[in-house]
């Protein structure tokens, strides 16, 4: 990888990600009506790590938490196939606040492949978006993000990555 | 990530890469087949021609819903009431279908490679969906994707293929598929069922004692004996086939162990199998019917995705 930038460590990713756990219990205390969903396959460590911390400051409360795939929604897969992950969803969401988990916001073509993907599993009464990185100015879609971590501005050669694992942190770098 | 082949003609031509991407993937889609929803939009802008040349309930239905369950637009084609008739020829039938722009094709036909001749002349994804006594590969894929659900993996396991080998196409996509990935295979029924010079293609054992396999094997495939098939008489009644090959209670209550039996369908009840086992619970004939859309789905969904992009 070329022109790397880290834009978080480890130590700020944490507490951005706990400031954002913060913004979802101030809005939604005491999730009777809402439920968490991550999107697969990235969002996923982010919205695992949102809701464990979430019980962990609040053991009193019960939050549905699921995990949306959505390869079979995506506008874009006759150029490469996507191999899908798993979707679990044990619940419905029927008239319930939905908060959508992902890492990166760029183009917005995910988060509408996630809110068709939505649909099929109910009506919500309301759907929000959380997101670690918002890359400004670079939506194909009219989507914006209702929670953010970070807003960034980058170019259209350049990739976001979220490493989590041993290593935490989010890079900026150049793709070619 | 793509299968290494732009047609599904046959397990033969496949990877154990392949016949494990199609598996993985279509575990996601039972999950999409249990939602209260049960399609995706995934296969909106692709047609898909059903062309059957040959009677069929199971592939033909789970082929359709897996279709639609898919959002794909679907056309079904049936040799008898069609201009087949007339004398149109294999070739001329399919052109004309694919010239009202028609992307993929779903093929029976009781010839062997028909589908094969048909994918050197053709520029859609060609589905094999059983020809003569070669290949079924989608059901050996949904055969094997019954056996993981309930084993685990299909390295290291014991398949009993029981029956009427010769005139199966289930059980030559059966036999490269556990080849490929990994399981032992003995095949049993009347030695004048069995191809001759088999153990010399294939690592399988034989034999002409079903009991013998039974008491080997994890899983048993029991085939359909093909009355249709049958021009010379290869064994004297079907009751007395019953009486030294059929899968009885009696025969799987003196084995030591539960072992799961498969049947492809249709049944013919008293025969190859008795109602009783059929309908117990040892048998998954049912879960192979339904792991069957799944498994359609995913291999529909892995193949539409070679479509070139119109732009």
């Amino acid at each position: 990888m070329k022109g790397i930038n880290t834009i978080m460590e480890e130590k700020q990713l944490m507490l951005t990600l706990k400031r954002l756990a913060h913004e979802l219990i101030e809005n939604h205390y005491p999730f009777t009506d809402t439920c968490i969903i991550g999107i697969q396959p990235r969002g996923i460590a982010l919205s695992d790590f949102i809701t464990q911390y979430i019980k962990e400051i609040h053991p009193e409360v019960k939050v549905e938490y699921g995990k949306l795939d959505i390869t079979f929604y995506r506008d874009d897969f006759r150029g490469q196939i996507h191999i899908p992950s798993i979707t679990e969803l044990s619940f419905s969401i029927e008239k319930k606040k939905v908060i959508l988990i992902d890492d990166v916001l760029y183009t917005g073509r995910t988060i509408r492949a996630a809110m068709d993907a939505l649909l099929d599993h109910g009506r919500a009464q309301k759907v929000e978006l959380c997101i670690l990185v918002d890359r400004k100015f670079s939506r194909d879609l009219p989507i914006q993000p209702d929670y953010v971590g970070k807003s960034i501005d980058s170019i259209v050669t350049q990739k976001v990555k979220v490493y989590w694992g041993a290593d935490k942190q989010v890079v900026l770098y150049d793709s070619i | 990530m793509h299968l290494s082949s732009k047609h599904l003609l046959g397990i033969r031509d496949l990877l154990p890469e392949d016949i494990n991407l199609i598996l993985d993937t279509a575990k996601q889609f039972k999950e999409v087949l249990q939602r209260p929803i049960k399609k995706v939009p995934s296969l909106r802008d692709i047609t898909v021609v059903n062309l059957f040349y040959e009677n069929s309930t199971r592939t033909r239905i789970s082929f359709e819903l897996a279709e639609k369950r898919l959002s794909a637009d679907t056309i079904n084609f049936s040799a008898n009431s069609s201009s087949v008739s007339k004398g149109e020829t294999l070739l001329d039938t399919v052109n004309n279908i694919l010239s009202m722009k028609v992307d993929m094709v779903v093929m029976r036909h009781s010839a062997t490679g028909a589908p094969h001749f048909l994918s050197n002349h053709i520029p859609a994804a060609i589905i094999n969906a059983g020809d003569g006594i070669n290949e079924h590969p989608t059901q050996a894929l949904l055969d094997a994707l019954s056996i993981t659900e309930k084993l685990g993996s299909l390295k290291g396991k014991k398949v009993a293929i029981i029956g009427d080998i010769m005139h199966s196409r289930v059980a030559l996509s059966n036999i490269y598929l556990l080849t490929k990935m990994g399981a032992e295979i003995t095949l049993a029924g009347p030695p004048t069922l069995i191809p001759k010079y088999i153990t010399e293609s294939f690592p399988v054992n034989i034999t002409y004692n079903v009991k013998e396999a039974l008491e080997w094997c994890d899983v048993a495939n029991v085939l359909r004996i093909q009355l249709e098939r049958q021009n010379q008489v290869l064994f004297s009644s079907l009751r007395e086939y019953n009486q030294a090959f059929g899968i009885t209670k009696q025969l799987l209550s003196g084995l030591q162990k539960d072992i799961l039996i498969m049947h492809p369908g249709p049944i013919n009840r008293g025969v190859e199998i008795d109602s009783d086992v059929a309908d117990s619970g040892q048998s998954i004939i049912l879960d192979q019917v339904e792991n069957g859309v799944a498994v359609r789905m995913a291999v529909l969904y892995l193949l539409s995705g070679r479509k070139e992009v119109s732009t």
